[in-house]
């Protein structure tokens, strides 16, 4: 019995050691090897920060750098207060069947790749999309609107696609606040805005950090969206790295850049957390 | 005077149903009013249109003579303790009994005072830097009280406020209820359907069925002197026959219930002969006696053998079945002269027709 549940124990873990070792650890192990050397002729390298040098000092990389950083705090924000409400009316407005049919409809778009959902926003926003031809129609407009390859088409892409991550644990944590523990913030002299301060706000943290981790760090690592949706200012720093293993095969510059963007996402939500107070463990768990 | 709360020919439907169903009472100002009733019965939508979480359908609930009606909940002078309390499980104690203090915008340290003030007069100083489930039960229950006390209401309403507690701590909190409520001097409104908390605690009780005020009196009023068969069901515990009445002389009748039995009773009145109607007798008011010899003096005499001793300390009961058949529980006296009673005896058991109410209609 006992080398039975033992066995059950090792047959379990490995594959939990497999996708750790084979995935994550060794790829990232071999990419910050890479990383550090330097090219000095065929197949001569040397070891060096060089790669680490060039990424801080020019001026593109730099820029995108931060700029990928802003936008996706930005987009992790206006994901936030446009699923908070609609995390709120889910959990604790809607009733039974209502309920489950609203929920069900922020799944829906996520039947399809995203590719196709980007493609969709292709189709309402170029030139000779749907609400272009809408505006004109309307005679709001006297020629096509290009609403396409710029950052705001950019950020609402970026938020289309996180929407979910957000509501999902925005409604697990609503739906265990108490009504009447709301109720008791009104009848003991709240108004909307001091109950939502209070007590809806503090409650929901864990799913609004929790939420916001996700959110950022897929949109920090979103490819499609900027690339499709956004316009030539709008470089995202995942591009530069694909340019950098794909296009200039660059393999030493482009794994400089993938370590830089895993620290930024680590200390960003690291940060975060020291922002609301909360420990890693207390808001995955 | 005129009452703290006064609620005028109110009315709540919801679609088809009727919640409450053309209630009137007034509370006066510093006393204790229960509304006792099962779970269904409407109970709750009175609570809560009394907060102001619901409108009613029609009629007025005045506060302190004026009505309420147009103002929102957080601007009643009414607040209200939960059935699960509902203390802010994000605040602190303080944090907690300060949040209505805070939404007056009170300066800060008038807050802490009144804070330390409110946790002194529930016995529990010094605990404000606790969080709320560092609590037990019971002190959580103060601290609820306590964190609408603060706010000086004219009004508090506790809508089965005891109902999580376990029963030892249930016991004691009810005598606790009536002490704070004492010393906040503070109308309350309780809504239970435990019927020995409104008892123990209450001026005042409305016995509460189906949307309807049944009766509304004092405790010995509603357990002496029911003036429904539902009241009398419901208030203490109760024998029941079904019959026709067979003779009326004023206020005392006789009755021959369904199972040939003949049995004299009294009645508020409105009964004759020929009439259907029901009797109720307590367990507590029927007299067990050895002997026949003994019970010569009482009204209704009946013999019958013990089937069964329900033993529960000081509520112990003895179940005897007559010689119709039928099953009466009577309640056994500690005095030690039945200490010897056993299964199978034969007992004589009476009670007097001022102990036994009958009601007419529901034959």
């Amino acid at each position: 019995m006992r080398a039975q549940s033992r066995i059950a124990f090792i047959l379990l873990l490995t594959p939990l050691l497999l996708w750790l070792g084979l995935l994550i650890l060794i790829p990232h192990i071999d990419m910050a090897l890479i990383s550090l050397r330097e090219r000095i002729s065929f197949g001569v390298y040397e070891t060096s920060l060089l790669q680490y040098q060039k990424a801080l000092t020019e001026p593109l990389y730099l820029r995108t750098f931060w700029r990928t950083a802003v936008m996706s705090v930005l987009a992790t924000a206006i994901t936030l207060l446009i699923a908070f409400p609609v995390a709120y009316y889910i959990a604790k407005m809607a009733r039974g069947r209502l309920q489950q049919v609203l929920f069900m409809l922020c799944l829906i778009p996520f039947y399809v790749s995203e590719l196709v959902r980007t493609f969709g926003w292709m189709i309402l926003l170029r030139e000779t999309g749907l609400i272009s031809n809408l505006l004109q129609w309307a005679g709001l407009a006297d020629q096509p609107v290009e609403m396409l390859y710029n950052d705001a088409a950019m950020m609402v892409g970026l938020v289309y696609t996180s929407m979910l991550f957000m509501v999902v644990p925005l409604v697990t944590t609503l739906e265990s606040l108490d009504d009447s523990v709301v109720e008791a913030g009104y009848d003991l002299g709240g108004n909307g805005l001091s109950v939502l301060r209070e007590i809806i706000i503090p409650h929901a943290m864990p799913g609004i950090v929790s939420g916001c981790i996700v959110v950022f760090m897929l949109s920090l690592g979103n490819y499609l969206t900027p690339t499709m949706l956004g316009g030539k200012d709008s470089l995202w720093f995942t591009e530069m790295i694909y340019n950098q293993f794909i296009v200039r095969s660059n393999w030493e510059l482009g794994a400089a850049f993938g370590f830089m963007l895993l620290v930024l996402s680590s200390v960003i939500v690291w940060g975060m957390l020291r922002l609301t107070g909360r420990t890693l463990q207390e808001t995955m768990g | 005077m005129t009452p703290d709360l006064a609620c005028v020919d109110l009315v709540k439907r919801f679609d088809e149903t009727t919640a409450v169903d053309n209630v009137s009472f007034s509370v006066p100002p510093g006393s204790f009013f229960s509304i006792l009733g099962p779970s269904g019965c409407g109970k709750t939508t009175i609570m809560r249109m009394i907060a102001g979480f619901l409108d009613p359908t029609s009629g007025d609930i005045r506060i302190k003579g004026r009505s309420v009606l147009d103002t929102p909940p957080n601007k009643r002078p009414v607040n209200m303790v939960f059935q699960h309390l509902a203390l802010f499980p994000m605040m602190t104690i303080a944090e907690n009994i300060g949040y209505g203090l805070r939404r007056q915008k009170m300066p800060k340290d008038q807050i802490a005072r009144k804070v330390d003030a409110a946790l002194e007069r529930i016995g529990l100083p010094g605990i404000g830097a606790r969080k709320v489930d560092e609590l037990s039960g019971g002190q959580k229950q103060r601290v609820a009280i306590a964190r609408c006390m603060v706010l000086e209401p004219d009004v508090l309403l506790l809508d089965e406020p005891l109902g999580a507690l376990d029963l030892k701590l249930r016991e004691h909190m009810k005598v606790e209820l009536k002490a704070l409520q004492a010393a906040f001097d503070t109308t309350f409104v309780y809504i239970t359907h435990d019927q020995s908390e409104a008892l123990v605690m209450s001026d005042q009780i409305a016995v509460m069925n189906a949307g309807r005020f049944e009766q509304v009196g004092t405790g010995q009023d509603l357990y002496y002197r029911p003036e429904t068969p539902f009241v009398a069901g419901f208030i203490g515990e109760a024998n029941r026959w079904k019959g026709r009445i067979e003779r009326a002389e004023g206020d005392v009748l006789q009755l021959r219930a369904e199972t040939g039995l003949a049995i004299r009773a009294t009645t508020a009145g409105g009964l004759a002969a020929g009439d259907r109607a029901e009797i109720f007798v307590r367990p507590e008011s029927i007299r067990l006696a050895g002997s026949a010899g003994a019970l010569s003096d009482v009204d209704n005499h009946l013999q019958g053998r013990v089937t069964s001793i329900l033993f529960n300390g000081a509520a112990s009961r003895v179940l005897v079945e007559d010689e119709a058949g039928e099953t009466l529980e009577v309640t056994l006296p500690q005095s030690g002269e039945f200490a010897s009673l056993q299964r199978g005896d034969t007992v004589h058991i009476g009670w007097g027709a001022a102990q036994a109410s009958c009601f007419g209609g529901q034959g």
